[in-house]
């Protein structure tokens, strides 16, 4: 009981992750139709902000929960900033372009962020500092939850009920909704749809960097390649929910965390990644709306 | 005063990208021995390339706004004074020469050099095929494949396995890896035919991994990471050859596939499936409303372009004579598609040079190696934002209505 019981846990803050990462895919997929293909890389840059961030913190001095926020903080704002130019400078100018243009020049920029991490830092897998203090009151369950996990699970819940309030009740979250349903409508009514589409991708990234910063503190050690895997599998979740559908790419997520876990730990862990893209096939061809979408009928 | 605004813009994006770049520019921390590094020149460099690619980019970006009004006051239909490229492809009298010099001097190459160029060569030739293969699924058909480097590994370990415990000769390896490779393909293919474009990139990419993860897990069939060794050479009528004979001759036959792919991708462009390939890829709906049969010209692409993939495949186990998981991983994917898109999509002769240019770049200028993978991303996005068609655009086959045939039919 008490190893299914762990699984469970594991796969929860797993999927949490992913959730958090397959919200910025969904957004995105909902707005503009594209797979941000970079995103990956976004939520690595993150996590590298905040691995150099509390490196330079710790060395001159700091400790502890102090340099955890302020890491994060910076993460988040790089994250953001990261991704706004991204999509000023690799989507913005192919709108309208053939479907295909902008997926090829997401690809693009996922492998030249990819590298440029790995040229300016480092290919070897960096240690990330020990942020996260060992919390008494978890004593009684250690064995099958950490403080970490403790922390992934609620920042993940706080995060995504922000999220689902600020699209719901607030001016930019209307708006967003808006331009979702129909673009030209949306511009139609005075919705100025460029600011729209750069504040989803600011929200997403932020979402990402949140999710690198606790991966980062979880897993221990970061390299420039952790975007690409996170990428696929957050993909998958969002898919899985249906893309395009926030309460979904939640769902999805933990879905295919407690599915990875439990497969992980019954089954092979060697095999885990083909587990998930398993999922992400079986559920293309099944029922390729998603948990939670509507089946679209293609307009011509 | 314009010029003036201008630079200011300049600037602002210097500025931002110091901004951008700064912590993984500049710092530069060791978490395991707790130093920290500060390369404060990194920054001077990074504004200094900002303000000037800044400002290329905006005058790129209005060039190519410019260039976008003036195509739509003018029509489509303009007549528009061919390029050099264009017309060295279309005039005969050009480009036979130029053929005939190309051709000489590809059947020279392993006599005038020595044999690490020859095997230089040998995998810049390989790269070809795999990127006239993979034209004719992302370029004709328009499927957007991210798993190819799959079906070139299916290829190369069916003949890795096909060698080493069956014995089986190179010959007959070469068409069953091809036929694998086709076979895969449209398994893999079947399923996901009513996916619509950017979803087939992802199960494809899927896929891709999904292979180089069971090729690595898979002990008793593939050896796992250690990989198959011993993979025996092509061999000539049962010529005995030494490595450098070999190499060469390998060369030889990568020159024989690298035209047969050539004549035969040019001639599917033209036939009934290749029409409607590019109609497919042009307009799905409009295409299957004219009746073309979606399953069955999507699933040729796909197989076709993993038929030459797995021949290929064939070809590298025989020329390595050992291979491991980690020559199939997702970069050799990329670098492919980075050929095709550079190349133009559609274009033989475009692709051809894109894969030479990407191949033999950096195995001649050893400083451009670690930046390989940063430049080709970069290229793939700039070449998606000002030149979509490529290097050398895939001319269409157009029927010009001749006036004199007309006027003749008309006496008669």
């Amino acid at each position: 009981m008490d190893y299914f019981l762990e699984l469970f846990l594991s796969g929860l803050t797993r999927g949490s992750i992913y959730a958090l990462i397959a919200l910025g895919y969904t957004m995105v997929y909902g707005i503009i139709q594209l797979i941000n293909f970079a995103h990956g890389e976004i939520y690595m840059i993150g996590a590298f902000v905040a691995l150099v961030v509390s490196g330079v913190l710790t060395i001159y001095g700091f400790s502890g929960v102090s340099i955890l926020i302020l890491a994060a903080l910076i993460a988040i704002i790089y994250s953001a900033a990261y991704g706004y130019t991204l999509e000023k400078i690799a989507y913005r100018p192919l709108r309208g372009a053939p479907r295909l243009s902008p997926l090829i020049s997401a690809i693009g920029m996922s492998l030249f962020l990819q590298n440029y991490v790995l040229l300016a830092q480092t290919a070897d897998f960096l240690p990330f500092p020990e942020l996260v203090p060992e919390f008494e009151f978890m004593e009684p369950i250690a064995h099958i939850m950490g403080s970490a996990e403790l922390i992934i699970l609620i920042t993940s819940a706080i995060t995504m009920i922000g999220l689902t309030l600020l699209i719901k009740y607030t001016r930019i979250g209307k708006a967003m909704r808006a331009t979702q349903q129909d673009m030209v409508m949306a511009r139609l009514t005075g919705i100025n749809v460029d600011r729209v589409i750069s504040v989803t991708f600011i929200i997403g990234s932020v979402l990402a960097a949140i999710a690198g910063v606790l991966v980062g503190s979880y897993i221990g050690q970061i390299n420039y390649f952790i975007g690409f895997m996170a990428g696929v599998k957050a993909f998958t979740a969002a898919v899985l929910g249906g893309i395009g559908n926030i309460p979904g790419a939640a769902l999805g997520g933990l879905v295919l965390g407690l599915a990875e876990a439990m497969a992980a730990g019954y089954i092979s862990s060697a095999y885990e990644d083909v587990f998930a893209f398993g999922v992400l096939v079986l559920i293309l061809i099944l029922r390729p709306s998603g948990l939670l979408g509507k089946a679209v009928k293609q307009k011509v | 005063m314009a010029m003036i605004s201008y630079l200011k813009s300049c600037l602002i994006a210097a500025i931002w990208f110091v901004f951008l770049t700064f912590p993984l520019m500049v710092v530069k921390v060791n978490t395991l021995k707790n130093t920290v590094e500060w390369r404060w020149m990194n920054m001077l460099w990074v504004a200094i390339g900002a303000f000037i690619l800044s400002a290329v980019w905006r005058w790129a970006m209005e060039r190519r706004a410019r260039g976008a009004r003036q195509k739509e006051q003018e029509g489509s239909d303009s007549d528009k004074k061919p390029s050099l490229g264009e017309r060295l492809l279309e005039d005969p009298k050009l480009y036979r020469p130029l053929l005939g010099l190309v051709v000489a001097l590809a059947l020279l190459m392993p006599w005038v050099s020595e044999m690490y160029q020859v095997t230089i060569w040998v995998f810049a030739l390989i790269y070809v095929v795999l990127g006239l293969g993979l034209n004719i699924t992302v370029g004709l058909a328009g499927l957007l494949d991210l798993g190819y480097v799959a079906f070139f590994g299916v290829g190369a370990y069916t003949y890795a396995i096909l060698n080493t415990r069956f014995g089986l000769d190179f010959w007959i390896c070469l068409p069953i890896g091809g036929l694998t490779g086709a076979l895969v393909g449209v398994l893999l293919g079947f399923p996901i035919l009513r996916l619509r474009g950017d979803y087939l990139a992802i199960v494809t990419l899927g896929f891709g991994s999904i292979a180089k993860i069971v090729y690595e897990n898979w002990e008793g069939v593939f050896n796992g990471a250690r990989g198959i060794e011993k993979i025996a050479r092509p061999g000539f009528f049962g010529m005995e050859m030494d490595i450098s004979a070999a190499t060469t001759f390998t060369y030889y036959l990568m020159l024989v596939m690298v035209v047969f792919t050539i004549f035969v991708t040019n001639r599917l462009k033209d036939s009934r499936i290749g029409r409607a390939w590019m109609a497919l890829r042009e307009d799905e709906i409009a295409c299957v409303a004219m009746g073309v049969d979606m399953a069955k010209t999507k699933l040729g692409a796909y197989a076709l372009g993993a038929f030459w993939a797995g021949l290929v495949g064939v070809i590298f186990a025989s020329q390595t004579t050992y291979i491991n998981p980690a020559s199939f991983d997702f970069m050799l994917s990329a670098i492919v598609l980075s050929m095709v898109v550079l190349g133009g999509m559609g274009s033989i002769v475009g692709v051809v040079i894109a894969a030479l240019v990407l191949n033999l770049l950096p195995e001649y200028l050893r400083a451009f190696e670690d930046y390989r993978m940063l430049v080709f991303g970069a290229v793939m996005v700039l070449m998606m934002l000002f030149r979509p068609q490529g290097l050398v655009a895939n001319v269409r086959k157009t029927y010009t209505h001749s006036k004199k045939v007309h006027a003749e039919e008309a006496n008669g």
